[in-house]
C-alpha cells in the first residue's frame, strides 16, 4: 500500500518535473523566436537604399462637339501649354515615373519624369531639397512645381478634375514648373504660416526663356492654415508671380506677333476641406502686362489688365464615390494696344470665357480611379464646346504622399 | 517674493517643455504618462479618425516645424502624411534617423509579417501588422524605448523619465496582471472584426478571429463578401460582431442583425468612448464591453 503510495508520488513528481522542463523549453524556444524574428526584421536586404519609384498609367476616351485641335482662349494671349482638351477617341495620358529619396541626411531628390503619348521623355520635376537646415527652412533647386496658388504644386493625376480650371490655362500654361531655386520659411507658431520665394529662369509662359545671366521669373508667396472645429481644415493663400518675357511670340490671323516687357501675375487662393467629406477650392487670378507689341516685326505699345478665377466643390457621398463640380470664368478686363481688333483678333476681342464642368468618381482603392467628366466649355467666342471623357488613373509602386 | 519669481520662472519652464507631436492617440497618451508637465503633447488625429487615411493638413505642418520629438507607430501606416511632415516642415530634427522621430513598430515584434507583399492582397504593410498598441506587453516595450528616447533629448530630465517610466512599469504590469485574470473567460472567444486592427488583442487574449468585415485589409466591406461571411458564419457562429470607434456602423450592424449576434463597439484607441480617457482607461473599457457580450 505505502509502496504504491510512494510509486504514485515519485511518478507525480517526476510527471511535474517534466511538465517544469517542458514549460522552461518552451519559454527558452519562445525567446529564440523572438530572438530570429527580431534579427530577421533588422537584416537590410540588397536593395534597401534603392529610392521610391512609382508609376502613374493614364488614359482617356473623350468626345468633344467642338475640334480640340483648334482650341484658343478668346481674349487671351495663348499660353503654348498643353492646355486644350483631350484628343477625341481614345488617347494615353501622360505616364509619370517619380523616384524619390534621401539623399543623405541633408538632402533628398526627387524626379518626376513624364512619358508623353507622343513618345517623349519630359522632366516634369528633378530637384534636391534640403533636409537639415532647421528652424523652418527649406531650399529646394532643379526643376520643380512652383509653390504659387494651391493647385499649381499639385502633379496632374492629383488634380480632381482631369484638365486644369481656366484660369491656369490663360495665364500659366497649365502650371509653372520653371528651373530655379525656392527657399520656404514656416514660422514658429501653431497657426500654419508659410512664406516661400522663388527665382527661376523664365523658361516658359508667362516668361520667354530669355537668354540672360539674371533670373527671368521671381515669385513670392505665402499661405496661412490651420483646423476648423474637429474635421475641418483650411488653408488660405497670395502669391505674386513676375516675369520679363522677351519676343513671346504668337501667331493670329497669319500674324506674328510677339510680347516684350513685365508680367505681374497675383493668386489668391483657398481651400476648405471637411474630413475626406468634402473639399471645396477656389482661386482668383489678376494680371497685368506692360510693354510693347511688335506686330509684323513693327512695335507698338501694349497694356493688359485681366483676371480669371474658378471655385470648385468635390463631395464624398458614398465610400469609394464623388462626385463635383467646376465653374471658371476669365474677364477679358481692358487691354490697350495700337492694334484694331480685325488686326488682333486674339487678343482684343472683348470676351469673358467661361466653363462648366461636373465629374463622377470611382476609386476602388487609393492606387486606382476611374472618372468620368462633362464639360460645357465656352473658351471659343461664339461656339460651345460639349466635351465628354472617360479616364482612368492607376498608380503603382510606392504609395505617394499627397499633399493637403 | 517667492511667488513673483515663481511668475517669471513660469513661461521659461512652459519654454523648455519638449514639444511632442504623436500621430496617434494611444502615443500622445504614453508620451503624457511619461513627460508628466515635462512635454506638450499635440495629437495628430483622434480616435474617431482612421489612421489610416490621414493628410498633412496645414495644423500638422506647423506642429511638425516645432517638434522636438515625432512619436509614429512607424511599418509604413503614415506612409501617406508623415514623410510630408519630415520633408516639409523645415524641421531637422524629426527626420529619419534622428533622435527626434521615434517609431513604436521599433521597439516590438510585429505580427502577421507577410511573406511575400503584391497589392492585389489589398492595403498590406510589408513589415507587419502595425496596430501594435493592444497587446499592452506592447505598450510596456514601447514605454521603455520612448523613456529612454526622451533621456536622450532631454538629458537635463533623464533621472525624472526614468523615475515615471518605472513607476508607470509598475501600474501597467499590475493592471495587465487584472486584465488577463478578467479576460480569461474570452479565451478562444470567437469574434468577426472589421479591420485587422484587432488582432493584437485577439491574440493576446488568446480568442479566435472568426473573420473580417473587409474582403481585403483597406477595402471596405461589400455585399458579395457580407454574404459570404454570413453563410460562413452559420457553419461556426461567432459570438459577436466587433469594430473599432472610427469605422462605419453599417456594415457590422448589417451582418449583426442577420447572423443574430450583437455588435461591440470597441474604443480602438484612447479617446475612442468615454471611459477610454487614458491608456488604462483604454483596456478596461476595451475588456468591459467584450465580457459584456460574453455573459
Amino acid at each position: 500500500m505505502h509502496r504504491m503510495l510512494a510509486c504514485a508520488m515519485a511518478l507525480t513528481m517526476a510527471a511535474a518535473a517534466q511538465a517544469q522542463d517542458a514549460k522552461s523549453e518552451i519559454e527558452e524556444l519562445k525567446r529564440r523566436v523572438e530572438d530570429l524574428e527580431a534579427r530577421s526584421a533588422a537584416k537590410p536586404a540588397t536593395n534597401a537604399f534603392n529610392p521610391d519609384i512609382s508609376l502613374i498609367l493614364q488614359g482617356t476616351a473623350a468626345r468633344s462637339s467642338q475640334n480640340p485641335n483648334d482650341y484658343q482662349i478668346t481674349g487671351f494671349a495663348p499660353s503654348g501649354g498643353d492646355v486644350a482638351p483631350p484628343r477625341r477617341g481614345f488617347s494615353l495620358g501622360e505616364s509619370e515615373l517619380v523616384i524619390s529619396s534621401n539623399i543623405d541626411p541633408y538632402f533628398r531628390g526627387q524626379l518626376a519624369a513624364s512619358l508623353t503619348p507622343e513618345n517623349e521623355l519630359e522632366v516634369e520635376e528633378a530637384f534636391f531639397q534640403t533636409l537639415a537646415l532647421g528652424k523652418g527652412f527649406t531650399i529646394k533647386g532643379g526643376r520643380f512645381l512652383s509653390g504659387i496658388g494651391y493647385q499649381n504644386p499639385i502633379h496632374q493625376h492629383a488634380w480632381d478634375f482631369q484638365d486644369a480650371p481656366l484660369p491656369y490655362k490663360a495665364f500659366l500654361g497649365g502650371r509653372l514648373n520653371d528651373d530655379g531655386v525656392q527657399a520656404k520659411w514656416i514660422a514658429p507658431t501653431d497657426l500654419l504660416l508659410e512664406l516661400g520665394a522663388e527665382a527661376g529662369r523664365g523658361r516658359q509662359f508667362p516668361g520667354s526663356d530669355p537668354n540672360k545671366n539674371s533670373a527671368g521669373m521671381w515669385s513670392l508667396f505665402g499661405h496661412v492654415g490651420g483646423d476648423a472645429g474637429s474635421g475641418g481644415a483650411w488653408r488660405a493663400g497670395l502669391s505674386y508671380l513676375k516675369t520679363s518675357p522677351e519676343d513671346r511670340a504668337f501667331t493670329d490671323a497669319g500674324v506674328l506677333q510677339s510680347f516684350t516687357g513685365a508680367s505681374k501675375l497675383w493668386i489668391a487662393d483657398a481651400v476648405f476641406k471637411w474630413n475626406a467629406d468634402l473639399k471645396l477650392q477656389g482661386e482668383y487670378f489678376r494680371r497685368t502686362e506692360d510693354g510693347s507689341l511688335a506686330y509684323a516685326a513693327t512695335p507698338g505699345a501694349y497694356s493688359s489688365r485681366q483676371s480669371g478665377w474658378y471655385a470648385q466643390a468635390v463631395y464624398q457621398f458614398m465610400p469609394r464615390w464623388r462626385a463635383g463640380y467646376r465653374y471658371d470664368r476669365l474677364d477679358h478686363g481692358t487691354v490697350s494696344s495700337d492694334l484694331t481688333q480685325t488686326q488682333a483678333p486674339l487678343l482684343l476681342t472683348d470676351y469673358n470665357p467661361t466653363r462648366n464642368t461636373v465629374m463622377v468618381d470611382w476609386s476602388p482603392t487609393e492606387f486606382s480611379r476611374i472618372r468620368l467628366q462633362l464639360a460645357q466649355d465656352k473658351s471659343r467666342i461664339g461656339v460651345t464646346d460639349n466635351q465628354a471623357l472617360l479616364q482612368y488613373i492607376f498608380s503603382l509602386g510606392a504609395h505617394g504622399a499627397h499633399t493637403f | 517674493m517667492k511667488t513673483l519669481l515663481l511668475l517669471l520662472l513660469a513661461p521659461l519652464q512652459a519654454y523648455a517643455a519638449l514639444n511632442i507631436l504623436a500621430c496617434e492617440p494611444e502615443w500622445g497618451s504614453l508620451a503624457k504618462e511619461l513627460g508628466g508637465d515635462k512635454v506638450n503633447v499635440y495629437t495628430a488625429i483622434t480616435a474617431m479618425q482612421d489612421p489610416h487615411r490621414v493628410e498633412a493638413r496645414p495644423s500638422l505642418m506647423a506642429r511638425a516645424r516645432n517638434a522636438d520629438l515625432l512619436i509614429c507607430t512607424g511599418a509604413q501606416l503614415e506612409i501617406g502624411w508623415v514623410p510630408l511632415l519630415q520633408t516639409q516642415s523645415g524641421n531637422a530634427k524629426i527626420q529619419n534617423g534622428q533622435p527626434g522621430y521615434f517609431e513604436a513598430a521599433s521597439a516590438v515584434s510585429l505580427i502577421e509579417r507577410p511573406s511575400s507583399v503584391d497589392r492585389s492582397q489589398g492595403d498590406v504593410h510589408p513589415a507587419g501588422n502595425p496596430h501594435l498598441h493592444l497587446d499592452p506587453r506592447n505598450i510596456a516595450r514601447v514605454a521603455s524605448a520612448l523613456a529612454q528616447r526622451l533621456a536622450a533629448i532631454d538629458g537635463a530630465q533623464a533621472p525624472y523619465y526614468q523615475a515615471r517610466e518605472k513607476e508607470f512599469g509598475q501600474r501597467w504590469s499590475k493592471a495587465s496582471a487584472t486584465w488577463m485574470q478578467q479576460a480569461a473567460s474570452l479565451k478562444g472567444m470567437p469574434i468577426v472584426v472589421y479591420h485587422k486592427d484587432l488582432s493584437y488583442l485577439v491574440n493576446w487574449l488568446a480568442m479566435r478571429e472568426a473573420g473580417t468585415l473587409e474582403p481585403k485589409p483597406g477595402l471596405p466591406p461589400s455585399t458579395a463578401h457580407l454574404a459570404e461571411l454570413l453563410e460562413r458564419l452559420k457553419g461556426s457562429p461567432a459570438k459577436a460582431v466587433v469594430r473599432s470607434a472610427y469605422n462605419d456602423p453599417r456594415p457590422a450592424e448589417w451582418l449583426a442583425e442577420r447572423a443574430k449576434i450583437p455588435t461591440v463597439v470597441l474604443p480602438y484607441t484612447v479617446g475612442g468612448t468615454e471611459r477610454a480617457t487614458d491608456l488604462f482607461g483604454l483596456y478596461d473599457d476595451t475588456i468591459a464591453r467584450l465580457l459584456a457580450v460574453k455573459q
